[in-house]
């Protein structure tokens, strides 16, 4: 069994969109699941998150960042070629239900893995914000998806050449002040999901984290992926990936994911962008 | 033919095995199997018992006595068909099969001298492959088994040689469960189980990998497509120690470990998965079984400075494979017993430093009839350690159970199942480590094939 790749979209430098023929996947896809793909022989398994799947069609697409060796071989591939395994849908899906207005927070291609989860949530009659931040106007993605679904979309930049200057906790921050939010959800780099757990803390909004430890099998069978959350032990893989933003350990996950950093130094084809 | 007195004074014949100062540098398999010739004198050893006590301690009855009567008279072939009658794995349980449990422990040879080496000779005649029975005429029905451990094989195998259109669908992207990513290469080739996956394809079994099933596709929809599923998911679900500093950099459960060796070939150049290195550093495995074993020894063929096992029973408690164990020994594991870890310690970076552990002592038999191992107070230590290895056991994976709620789960996670595996559920069976909790191959592949026939009987009656 393999996997054809059946077009490819550049989004942004280094981030591509890809559809990839995978029947299963496509049909039982909820909003908030991922899959786990091999790219090569001898490849590595890694977790991608499905960012949109036709049931009928038997599609899935995936949003990919060129961070590292796998990430970067997937980059070269395009129309055509095949990915020797995905498997999924993995994780829990996203809790989709009528909140009121949500808050949608992508930072980076975080901003592809919330996608999803903000047209589910719309699509439940939530009125959703969208905030999305990037490093330079370049990197924004999905704005245009997301003025689909979202009644209001704030976009960021870290050097001020698109939207405003600054980081999306600031957007944040402010957006709290200016009008209830009774939910928010964040996917991007450990540091920007901690820090907006601490703009939510203090008003104790609900607010959901995307967390992304690295992962073998995806089906719980290595713990690999544990994180700590309310001083338990939970697999990301089986149990999450989301999980309650206040009650995350996030200096553990942080020292946990650079666990490779060597190794991987070694096998890297492209300088990392993993942590804009 | 040796008289019995004859017989009783002839050693056993031992297992040719490479040298352990040339076998801890590499992943190739130790125990390298008898010759023609040698098997043929162990077998000649054998008093061929009227009534057999081996027989009775195989979990799946192999006809050892005939087999091994036509193994001492060079008919190979012929013995082959004897072990396949019983036993769809022979040249995995002669490997793995704790044998000094079983078969081998119940031998009376065992009681003055060494027992039959019937392990070895169920393994040399595995290579005897008898052609495989023509399959029964299609019966057109349709199963599906779930999961491609030892458990799922067995009960794909004797389906299909019913007539049944089998499926297996398999999470991971390659076969054979544990017996591909758990059991290292130096212990069971990958071959070998490629050969046995050979065999059943040959038969018309059909496989499909990066299928998970109650994700990618629910039970239910199993039902829909197929007329009787068999659940052989394992129990994959690893079991932490619940000490201070689980989350260190270092620390690693025993499945995470040996999956990266095993399914994704970390130690091999060319692969992208990476393992943590611990060339001439000190490592710790705590666990005494067979996982503990082979994550030990996995670390000495790593390169590691020191391998230690720190184990809470005695040295007669460890429950690993005897065999496992003394070649763990040779080579050069140390083996501190009576010890349990009490807090997991690291540096700045969150890398793994020390363990801290408790010595214990052995008190009253518990439940299971083994001592149980009491600490005694104030007598801690504290040693290096930059890799250790969870190995304290597995529980049943939760996934498929969990996605469908109208399964009955016992106590422990563990599937509820009748004799003939069946569950509460019309037309779905189970067995293997999902139905014991973990367990061993051949019991797992013994409640494969009693579910296949009592899947066979429910589809096309007795
Ligand atoms: C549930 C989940 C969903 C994900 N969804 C997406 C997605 O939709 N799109 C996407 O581009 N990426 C996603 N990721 C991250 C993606 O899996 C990693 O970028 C990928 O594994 C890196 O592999 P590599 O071989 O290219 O890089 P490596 O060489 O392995 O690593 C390169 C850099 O990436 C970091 N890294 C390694 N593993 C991870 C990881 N699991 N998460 C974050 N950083 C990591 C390393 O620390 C290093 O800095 C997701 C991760 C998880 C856990
Ligand atoms: C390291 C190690 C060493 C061992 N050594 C020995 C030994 O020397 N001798 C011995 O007798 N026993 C040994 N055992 C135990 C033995 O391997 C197991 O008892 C046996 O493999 C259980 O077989 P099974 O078919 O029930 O499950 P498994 O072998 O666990 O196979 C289950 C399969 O199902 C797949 N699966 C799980 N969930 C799903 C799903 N939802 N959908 C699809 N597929 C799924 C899994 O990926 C796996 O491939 C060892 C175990 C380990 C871990
Ligand atoms: S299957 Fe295992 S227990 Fe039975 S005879 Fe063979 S080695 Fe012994
Ligand atoms: S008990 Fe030992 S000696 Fe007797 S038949 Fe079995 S293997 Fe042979
Ligand atoms: S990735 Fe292995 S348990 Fe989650």
């Amino acid at each position: 069994m393999s996997f054809a790749i059946l077009a490819t979209e550049p989004l942004a430098p280094q981030v591509t969109r890809f559809r990839v023929s995978a029947p299963r996947v496509a049909r039982s896809h909820r909003a908030g699941q991922f899959v786990i793909v091999r790219v090569e022989a001898n490849g590595e398994r890694i977790p991608l998150t499905v960012s949109d799947a036709d049931a009928d069609a038997g599609w899935i697409e995936l949003i990919v960042q060129a961070v590292g060796h796998t990430t970067s071989v997937m980059a070269g591939l395009g129309a055509g070629d095949e990915l020797p395994d995905v498997v999924g849908p993995l994780g829990r899906p996203t809790d989709v239900e009528a909140y009121g207005t949500v808050a949608v927070v992508g930072g980076g291609v975080g901003t592809a893995i919330a996608y999803p989860a903000a047209v589910a949530l719309a699509a439940e009659g939530n009125d959703v914000v969208a905030i999305i931040g990037a490093r330079t106007k370049e990197l924004v993605i999905l704005e245009d998806e997301m003025r689909q679904v979202a009644g209001q979309v704030i976009v960021t930049t870290d050097d001020g050449t698109k939207g405003r200057h600054g980081f999306v906790t600031d957007a944040l921050a402010d957006l709290i002040t200016e009008r209830t939010i009774d939910r928010v959800i964040a996917v991007g780099p450990i540091p920007m999901m901690r820090g907006v757990a601490e703009v939510t803390r203090p008003q104790a909004i609900p607010t959901v984290v995307s967390l992304n430890p690295i992962m073998v099998d995806g089906t719980g069978m290595c713990g690999g992926c544990r994180v700590l959350v309310g001083g338990e032990t939970r697999f990301a893989c089986v149990d999450g990936p989301e999980f309650d933003g206040h009650q995350v350990d996030f200096d553990i996950l942080d020292l946990r994911n650079r666990a490779y950093l060597e190794f991987e130094a070694c096998h890297r084809q492209e300088p990392s962008d993993a942590h804009a | 033919m040796p008289t019995r007195k004859e017989r009783l004074a002839m050693s056993r014949t031992a297992m040719p095995t490479r040298p352990a100062d040339e076998r801890r540098n590499d992943f190739e398999e130790v125990a390298l199997g008898f010759d023609a010739g040698a098997v043929v004198t162990e077998a000649s050893r054998c008093l061929l018992c009227r009534r057999p006590p081996c027989v009775d301690e195989c979990p799946v009855g192999v006809q050892i006595v005939d087999l091994i009567e036509h193994v001492a008279e060079g008919r190979f072939a012929e013995a082959a068909e004897i072990v396949a009658a019983d036993n769809s794995l022979p040249s995995i349980c002669g490997r793995v099969c704790p044998q000094e449990r079983q078969c081998e422990g119940a031998c009376v040879m065992g009681r003055k001298r060494d027992p039959i080496a019937i392990g070895a000779i169920e393994r040399f005649v595995a290579d005897y492959i008898p052609p495989a029975a023509p399959a029964a005429e299609t019966t057109g029905h349709k199963v599906a088994i779930v999961g491609s451990g030892p458990a799922g094989l067995a009960c794909a195998g004797d389906l299909a040689r019913a007539g049944h259109d089998v499926t297996v669908f398999e999470a991971l992207h390659e076969l054979g469960g544990v017996l591909v990513y758990g059991i290292p290469e130096f212990r069971l080739p990958k071959s070998v189980v490629a050969d046995e996956i050979g065999r059943l394809e040959a038969q018309g079994v059909a496989f499909e990998t990066d299928v998970v099933i109650g994700a990618s596709d629910s039970l239910d929809d199993l039902l829909v497509t197929h007329d009787a599923v068999f659940i052989g998911v394992g129990a994959g679900l690893p079991r932490f120690l619940n000490v201070p500093g689980e989350h260190l950099i270092g620390v690693f459960s025993a499945n995470e470990f040996l999956t990266r060796l095993n399914l994704m070939k970390a130690y091999e150049p060319d692969s992208e998965t990476p393992i943590i290195d611990i060339g001439g550093l000190p490592v710790a495995v705590f666990g005494g079984g067979n996982t503990a074993m082979d994550a030990a020894r996995s670390a000495v063929r790593l390169g590691a400075g020191s391998v230690t096992v720190f184990y809470r029973r005695s040295d007669e408690e460890l429950p690993a494979r005897r065999e496992e164990i003394e070649h763990a020994k040779e080579e050069g594991v140390v083996f501190e017993l009576l010890t349990s870890p009490l807090e997991l310690r690291g540096n700045d970076e969150g890398k793994l430093t020390s363990v801290v552990l408790q010595r214990m002592e052995l008190g009253e038999p518990d439940e299971s009839g083994r001592r149980s191992p009491v600490p005694l107070e104030g007598d801690t230590f504290e040693t290096d350690v930059s890799l250790a290895i969870v190995a304290i056991g597995n529980a049943p994976n939760p996934l498929l159970t969990n996605a469908s709620p109208d399964l009955e789960v016992g106590r422990r996670g563990t599937l509820v199942v009748d004799d003939g595996g069946a569950t509460n559920k019309t037309g779905v069976y189970a067995g293997g480590d999902i139905v014991t909790g973990g367990a061993t191959v051949i019991l797992a592949m013994g409640a494969g094939r009693r579910a296949a026939a009592a899947i066979n009987e429910y589809l096309v009656g007795a």
